[in-house]
């Protein structure tokens, strides 16, 4: 691999790594909000 | 503040393009390593920020074993896991700027290795915030973040305490930097912080609707021990 492979494979992989993260607080986010619709159907109090 | 977020990710979003400009584009190109070099400018921020971030885990354990606080507690948890993925891209970056300027991926040289112990102590603080069920989970894992926290000075000095082939550092070891790459590097820092900043504001409020919703759960649950709850 050239100089420009090592660097394009470094700046790729520090963002693939930030968006995979980020895509798991999303994931996590929506999960929630599933939850918060479960909690507020009638029936369910809190 | 629900306004503040989106204008912040905008800011944030061009600064971090304009960094990625100055790093690729305007930095010189250093004269034996080349283009490898600019690797730098992501790996050292990185660096910076996750030592930061886990000196911010530090400040909150310590704040929660004192006052016992839960936002401190969620602050310590954000935090880390936000260090962890920052430590995370130095872990990586690393090794890829080894291989075509040492000839090797990695060696188990002072600086490395203890960067790699301090992602573990993290690592474990979040295996331990995920799996423990128990309701003292938060004071254990300030205790262990507080211990971690002692590992992160003894990273940054290993470089003077001990003979590395890790390089220098940029400031304060002693070696002299271009002007326009100090400022490259600074203005990539700035970004990688705001980032993280922002990244670390989402998690708090993801965390907190978490813990809410929880307690909400266990309220139904109450009201209703057959039906509602989880």
């Amino acid at each position: 691999m050239s100089g420009n492979g090592y660097l394009f494979a470094a700046y790729a992989v520090t963002w693939i790594i930030h968006i995979a993260y980020l895509g798991t607080i999303v994931r996590r986010y929506s999960r929630l909000q599933r939850e918060i619709e479960e909690l507020k159907k009638p029936g369910v109090k809190s | 503040m629900k306004k503040a977020f989106p204008i912040l990710g905008v800011l944030t979003a061009v600064l971090l393009i304009y960094a990625l400009y100055m790093a690729l584009v305007w930095a010189p190109t250093e004269k034996t390593m080349g283009n490898v070099q600019r690797i730098f400018y992501y790996h050292v921020p990185s660096a910076w920020t996750a030592f930061i971030l886990f000196f911010v885990n530090f400040v909150a354990s310590v704040l929660y074993l004192i006052k016992r606080k839960p936002a401190a507690d969620i602050v310590a948890l954000v935090s880390a896991e936000v260090g962890v993925v920052f430590c995370t891209v130095v872990l990586v970056t690393g090794p890829i700027w080894a291989r075509p300027v040492w000839g090797i991926w990695w060696t188990w040289d002072m600086r490395l290795t203890s960067t790699l112990v301090l992602w573990l102590i993290y690592v474990s603080y979040l295996f331990l915030r995920r799996f423990s069920s128990s309701g003292q989970t938060p004071t254990l894992a300030a205790a262990l973040a507080v211990l971690g926290a002692l590992c992160v000075p003894f990273v940054y000095f290993s470089i003077w305490f001990f003979r590395t082939q890790h390089p220098q550092p940029v400031m304060g070891g002693g070696g002299s930097i271009d002007p326009r790459m100090l400022h490259v590097l600074l203005i990539n820092w700035l970004a990688f912080s705001c980032f993280a900043f922002l990244v670390c504001w989402s998690r708090y409020r993801l965390e907190k609707l978490q813990r809410d919703v929880d307690h909400a759960h266990a309220l139904a649950s109450l009201l209703d021990p057959r039906g509602s709850g989880r």
